[in-house]
């Protein structure tokens, strides 16, 4: 038995199944971030002194770019499931994964230069949920990398299949990480600049 | 089929089966029953999960209602390990040679047996058979954690709400079945770290269910595990809740109106949009615990905390009040997750059994609403002793007031719906009948809680206690026997015999009384609650501490009562009495349209249509007193 709905937007609500269930799940990712945001407010209100000036902010610019520019390559590669460029698409949503990749070894650095110096979670609150929020966004984007690593090698077959389905998936995918990206944005000002 | 006859149900049913079988055959054992992407088939594994962990809930609430009652003497386990393996083993042997899903539950029994001979043992448990304190905290914190997340949520949202849902709406089955097949894992995997728990040093969680900071950021071993198995648990939710939503705004049937549908869709669906919305921050407030735990931050740690006479090495600068709200932000949306699936089962079985449209169903609904929202701004009552401000205070008791009123409404609604109906007293409408005044009780003991300046006297005592199992126990099991007996027809083709039906319900309705009620008044003499031996050591509960022998031999005797359901449950089975296609003469989808039982997959032969409200009784004219929601309406 087919469940419907898969592939065509159901008239009353205008979307397809799948749709649905990401806003949905960004909506509680929403409310997972904000906990944590309240948590960095609550603490940073209760702090006599918050440290400024510790974490590298040209790093993080660089990083904020990279993410920037593989949303729209994200953008690119879903549209080129809709003009029906295949090797557009493979091209486009390659350089996202590897935006991804440039994203999360910048990381790496900027981690095990805090780890060489001794800026390990429990030094204080502020290195505690800074870690722990840019730990958490940085499990969010290896996430996405697999989901589009997969999309962008095994499950492509589903092109030949049902494109438009595999259009869907791939609108789905970038939906996701959309708002890991508008996450970092959030995070960015929050604690590399206040 | 476009036009619907009177005759419908009958064609339904042939046209299916022919398809069934087919489909039946494609797929290997462990396709069908143990990895199943079918809903009904995941509907059951969470009902036979859940009932488990409810019984070992149970079981470890008598072991502390032992301990309750007579402190400090010897506690006689073969009296609890006995029975259970009697029954697992009869179970098995009922099963013959063949192995059925019977034979697995009367494995899994004989595990339980075997579980709380160990845990009821042991020097630094049970010595000599004698509860040590750090023993019964851990009862204290794996009882409220596993009959909240591993019991009653787990039956009456991944249970009724798997299995009904669908079929009241009319769908082929969940929006996403394979995300619904990893939301059963997750929720097991996250079960069998919180019984792995009870296995590692220092034993399983024991610092209450609420595990508040900062005595569970320095507890043992086992507040890591609860941790763990808390995140899988909040990840199985989620992929549900989700699942929930989708499948009722995507999969409704030809008609199906949001104004169709039946109360107990609506109440899934609100309780959707609280998992999905409230349990993100406990994920949140889980992370930060575990980073306390394992990572030495100090999220919940004030500085200068002092433990055993010693400052604690972490550097401090946090806030346990942190933990409380977040926590609590969940766990406030939480009780209304655990009452309004029961509402929804008990609404369909007054409706059904009253032979009556439910009166208000509009403003049932609009109180559901209403009663989801405002669940998400009332967490801080659970807090007004921890000196937040009486401005902070104020706001939430306003909160906490107006929130009541939805539930009156529709408590009122269902109470309304009985008058002037030809009332039918089986064993699921006793069950639904008992609900109203114990969840009315539970109800109204919580405005005093509600209210700041008498929760200065209440908080904490065992009124509390009372209060919230007046609301779950009563309450929502009652419900959720209530679904188990209206519904089973549905599952096996079979009824529950109803004599055990009635013997189960009036025996659980006697003692619950006398397992609760006790409670509220020690609470009003100012008992403490989690104190191991039940108060003894203080003069204030001098005069009504025999009352703890009252409860726990209530305790005791609703455990016989119990037996009577398992065993009514399993001979049924097997040798109910064959139920007809519609047994309850019901007027909604997963009677009027599915077979019975329905079939493996793709629940309906023929796509329901549907033209009428969902309650559709003794309609004036009308020569039968029920008129099924996809039957046309003559002009």
């Amino acid at each position: 038995m087919e469940i419907p709905y898969v592939v065509t937007a159901r008239p009353e609500t205008g979307i397809f199944n799948a749709k649905a269930g990401i806003w949905l799940f960004l909506a509680s990712e929403v409310m997972l971030f904000g906990a944590l945001f309240t948590t960095y407010i609550l603490l940073r209100i209760g702090a006599p002194t918050w440290p400024h000036g510790e974490l590298d902010v040209a790093l993080a610019t660089v990083n904020t770019a990279v993410l920037i520019t593989s949303s729209i390559t994200m953008v690119m590669a879903w549209a080129s499931c809709l003009t029906k460029d295949f090797k557009k698409f493979r091209l486009y949503l390659g350089l996202t994964i590897l935006l991804g990749a440039t994203f999360m070894v910048i990381k790496y650095f900027e981690y095990s230069h805090h780890f060489h110096i001794g800026d390990i979670p429990s030094k204080n609150t502020f290195y505690a949920i800074y870690f722990t929020l840019t730990g958490l966004h940085g499990l969010h984007v290896l996430g996405g990398m697999i989901v589009n690593s997969y999309f962008w090698g095994p499950g492509s077959k589903m092109w030949k299949s049902e494109p438009v389905r595999f259009t869907n998936r791939i609108e789905v995918a970038g939906l996701y990480w959309h708002f890991v990206d508008l996450v970092w944005i959030f995070l960015f000002p929050t604690l590399y600049l206040l | 089929m476009k036009t619907n006859q009177p005759n419908h149900a009958v064609e339904t049913v042939a046209a299916p089966h022919v398809g069934v079988v087919h489909v039946h055959e494609e797929l290997p054992f462990w396709r069908r029953y143990i990895f199943s992407t079918d809903h009904k088939v995941i509907g059951l594994q969470y009902g036979f999960t859940a009932l488990l962990f409810l019984l070992f809930g149970y079981i470890m609430m008598m072991m502390m209602r032992w301990q309750l009652a007579y402190p400090d003497t010897e506690f006689p386990k073969y009296y609890f390990v006995l029975p259970i393996a009697a029954i697992g083993a009869i179970i098995i042997l009922m099963s013959g040679i063949k192995p059925s899903i019977n034979t697995l539950i009367g494995i899994l029994l004989l595990g339980l047996a075997a579980l709380i001979n160990y845990i009821a043992s042991g020097e630094e448990r049970m010595p000599d058979g004698i509860m040590l304190p750090e023993f019964y905290n851990q009862l204290g914190a794996m009882h409220g954690t596993i009959m909240v997340f591993l019991g009653i949520v787990p039956l009456a949202v991944g249970a009724f709400g798997n299995y009904v849902l669908p079929l009241q709406i009319g769908a082929p089955d969940m929006a996403f079945p394979k995300i619904n097949m990893a939301s059963y894992w997750a929720y097991f995997v996250g079960g069998v770290i919180m019984l792995v728990s009870f296995f590692v040093p220092g034993g399983a969680a024991n610092s209450g269910w609420t595990s508040y900071p900062p005595l569970a950021d320095i507890a043992t071993t086992g507040q890591t595990l609860w941790l763990f198995g808390m995140v899988f648990l909040i990840t199985s939710s989620l992929l549900g809740s989700i699942n929930f939503i989708v499948t009722v705004l995507q999969l409704r049937a030809k008609g199906l109106t949001f104004f169709r549908l039946p109360f107990f869709v609506w109440a899934q669906f609100v309780t959707a949009f609280l998992l999905l919305l409230a349990f993100p921050p406990l994920e949140a407030a889980a992370v930060l615990q575990l980073m306390d735990r394992l990572a030495g931050t100090s999220f919940y740690l004030p500085s200068g905390l002092i433990v055993s006479g010693q400052v604690l090495p972490n550097t401090g600068g946090g806030s346990p009040l942190l933990w409380q709200h977040l926590f609590w932000f969940l766990a406030h949306p939480e009780v209304y997750v655990l009452i309004l699936p029961g509402m929804g089962i008990v609404a369909e079985v007054i409706a059904n059994n009253a032979r009556k449209p439910l009166w208000g169903y509009k403003s049932m609904v609009y109180s559901l609403i209403f009663l989801g929202f405002m669940s998400f701004i009332v967490w801080a009552h659970h807090m007004f002793l921890t000196g937040m401000g009486t401005a902070i205070s104020a706001f939430f008791q306003t909160t906490t007031m107006i929130i009541s009123i939805p539930s009156v409404i529709i408590l009122s609604c269902l109470f309304i719906s009985l008058y002037g109906g030809s009332i039918r007293f089986n064993s699921p409408m006793l069950f639904a009948l008992g609900f109203l005044p114990m969840f009315g009780i539970g109800g109204l003991t919580g405005l005093p809680l509600g209210l700041a300046t008498s929760d200065i006297h209440l908080h904490d005592t065992y009124y509390v206690i009372g209060h919230f199992h007046y609301v779950v126990a009563p309450g929502t099991i009652f419900a959720l026997f209530a679904g188990i007996y209206y519904w089973f027809p549905k599952v096996t083709g079979r009824t529950l015999n109803e004599t055990l039906g009635k013997i189960h319900f009036w025996g659980s309705f006697v003692c619950m009384n006398f397992i609760f009620f006790p409670m509220l008044i020690q609470g009003l003499a100012g008992v403490s609650r989690r104190l191991s031996d039940g108060g003894q050591q203080y003069s204030h509960a001098q005069g009504v501490f025999q009352l703890n022998e009252v409860m726990s031999v209530a305790a005791w005797v609703m455990a016989i009562f119990q037996i009577f359901f398992i065993i009514n449950l399993f001979i049924s089975i097997k040798k109910g009495k064959k139920a007809s296609e519609n047994h309850w003469e019901a007027t909604t989808l997963e009677w009027a349209a599915a077979p019975t039982p329905p079939i493996a997959h793709g629940n309906f032969g023929i796509v329901p249509e549907v033209h009428r409200g969902p309650y559709e009784y003794s309609l004036p004219g009308n020569a039968k007193d029920y008129s099924p929601q996809n039957e046309l309406v003559k002009e």
